[in-house]
């Protein structure tokens, strides 16, 4: 469960870099974790303005538009193209993408 | 002939449709300006041979009598749109040599009314940027210049110098927090982002959901109106697609602003903003109401916490968006010693800086335990900016702002706070969140002659309002000067 009276406190260290980082799978250098995580805290702190803001009994706007999400018959309306949705592949081999194995 | 280059998308249709010249006349003279101008890296992709091609049909067609919206007219595409057999990079080297199967629903649109494409313009990395520093292609370099070499804004920056050097007769852009607007104010043309869901997003990089839309950058506010009535239209595959008639923009420019209420809202008087920004936000009060406006003063309080706000939600969408970029499917890929080293390569080599810093705050800001804290309490400060522009409402019909907080600044200048280059998007970024219609239009030059635009913005769908107060600020600020053709 999150807490919604979270906020970093002391901003974010050089070992939650790493771990955002490996969230967002990304590498990130030893050397470049703090640089990353002052970068970070500058913008996270610039944020937290919104903390000024009444939003209490506000509802999230989770949509731009007013409008019902469509529904369609479910039914096929594409397919057939596999030799399309490989063309773009890095590898592939006998109509299938080869990817690194992922199960020991 | 006349320097066919030196047209506007109105006066080459026009031009087309009395026999004056072909589009192969038109496409070739626009390919030779694109050749010439090569130096300001607009482009990434050109594709001069199909358009060449496309000309020739274009002039088959039309001698048959058919005769499309855009008939025959050279346009520019930014490299975010997916189009069919020809590479789509989205400025990253992510997507390597991907050519996408498929075409983006706003170009299908645009061919289908006989759109000749020139090429694929150069954008800020996945557009997160607002001065196309970021793409992995190299900077663009605006065609205004003043002793060195200048930003074109971003991230529509490709879309925005190529209009200002006259290399192609319009182009599409898109707009997440000012990608269209901004660019367009730093290169003395028009852009318009219209109302969210306008223009379908189906088969365009995704950058952030809820923000992104797509719009046209043209040399005058009717030409955008032509590109715009082009590439709107409800599309099944976008479920945000709005099902509603595209009206005829066109014939709103130019209509009387006798009586319209034009809000000027008091929160856009920034601290810090050049007086000649002010200055000249005070002449378009003015010619406004010498065109028969009425000008009203207006609130929108919280507009100070849009651009944290945006910079919340627009990193949380795009840390979830750009996760499909694993390197397995299409892409690049660098291989590592197993399938997580792998897609870590993959993602470190294929995303620059700026793109890997969004995608780290979107997972920071929605990992366990800070979702409330800042995804939760921007989408609700999102709201209350919604509610800002509904009361502004009860008192005018649109709203007249600067668009840009800066005229155009140098290529490399050096910032060290990120914070800083995202100020560029203050005025432009509310609209994105309240999903509302917002067009720049140049209005004048700063002392160093460099081109500063005005921004209308408008109710949700009342683009026919904005293409109005946008064509009477367009007349009134007679805005003619063009760039010197140094590159050539």
């Amino acid at each position: 469960m999150s807490d919604p009276q979270k906020s970093p406190e002391n901003g974010v260290s050089a070992d939650d870099v790493k771990k955002i980082a490996r969230l967002s799978r990304l590498d990130v250098a030893d050397d470049r974790l703090q640089p990353i995580a002052e970068d970070l805290n500058g913008i996270l702190a610039w944020i937290e303005q919104l903390n000024e803001v009444d939003v209490e009994g506000v509802e999230p706007m989770t949509s731009a538009v007013d409008m019902d999400a469509p529904l369609r018959k479910d039914e096929i309306t594409d397919g057939g193209v596999r030799d399309k949705v490989l063309a773009n592949a890095p590898k592939s081999e006998d109509g299938f993408f080869v990817v690194p194995r992922s199960v020991e | 002939m006349a320097d066919l280059t030196k047209m506007t998308l109105e006066g080459a249709l026009d031009g087309m449709s009395k026999g004056d010249f072909s589009s192969e006349e038109l496409t070739k003279a626009h390919i030779d300006a694109c050749m010439e101008g090569a130096d300001l890296n607009a482009f990434i992709t050109t594709t001069f041979e199909s358009a060449m091609e496309s000309a020739k049909a274009s002039d088959a067609r039309r001698a048959k009598g058919e005769v499309g919206k855009l008939e025959g007219a050279p346009l520019g595409v930014k490299d975010l749109f997916c189009t069919e057999g020809v590479k789509t990079t989205a400025g990253s080297k992510i997507l390597g040599d991907f050519a996408p199967p498929y075409e983006s629903s706003v170009t299908a649109n645009m061919k289908a009314d006989g759109m000749v494409m020139l090429g694929k313009l150069n954008l800020d990395e996945f557009a997160m940027g607002s001065s196309n520093e970021t793409s992995a292609f190299g900077p663009v370099i605006n065609p205004w210049r003043k002793d060195e070499d200048l930003v074109p804004g971003g991230s529509s920056g490709g879309s925005a110098a190529a209009v200002a050097a006259d290399m192609c007769l319009g182009a599409t852009a898109t707009d997440t927090g000012g990608s269209i607007r901004q660019p367009a104010s730093f290169t003395g043309t028009v852009g318009i982002k219209p109302t969210y869901g306008r223009c379908s997003r189906w088969g365009t990089v995704a950058f952030a959901s809820s923000l992104d839309q797509a719009g046209p950058i043209a040399k005058t506010v009717k030409d955008a109106a032509i590109l715009l009535e082009s590439m709107s239209g409800y599309d099944s595959k976008d479920s945000t697609s709005l099902n509603v008639d595209v009206p005829k923009w066109s014939e709103s420019c130019g209509k009387s602003v006798k009586g319209l209420r034009i809000g000027i809202p008091k929160e856009y008087a920034i601290d810090g903003m050049p007086a000649e920004i002010q200055a000249l936000w005070d002449q378009g009060i003015a010619w406004m109401k010498d065109a028969g406006a009425e000008i009203v003063p207006i609130t929108l309080p919280h507009t100070k916490y849009a651009l944290p706000a945006y910079y919340v939600v627009a990193p949380a969408e795009a840390s979830s968006n750009l996760a499909r970029y694993d390197g397995m499917r299409y892409g690049a890929r660098v291989d590592g010693a197993d399938l997580n080293d792998t897609y870590d390569l993959t993602r470190t080599a294929g995303f620059g800086d700026e793109v890997r810093r969004r995608i780290m705050i979107g997972t920071y800001v929605l990992s366990a335990g800070y979702y409330d804290a800042y995804y939760l309490r921007a989408q609700k400060v999102r709201t209350r900016i919604v509610e800002d522009f509904e009361n502004a409402w009860q008192t005018c019909d649109a709203i007249l702002t600067p668009t840009a907080p800066s005229a155009p600044f140098a290529v490399g200048r050096k910032v060290t706070d990120p914070v800083q280059m995202y100020l560029n998007d203050i005025f432009t970024v509310t609209t994105n969140l309240a999903g509302l219609p917002g067009i720049s239009v140049p209005a004048g030059l700063d002392a160093n002659g460099l081109p500063l635009g005005l921004q209308i913005i408008g109710k949700a769908l009342d683009e026919a309002t904005v293409f109005s107060a946008a064509s009477a600020l367009e007349k009134a600020a007679g805005f003619s000067a063009k760039p010197d053709k140094w590159w050539v």
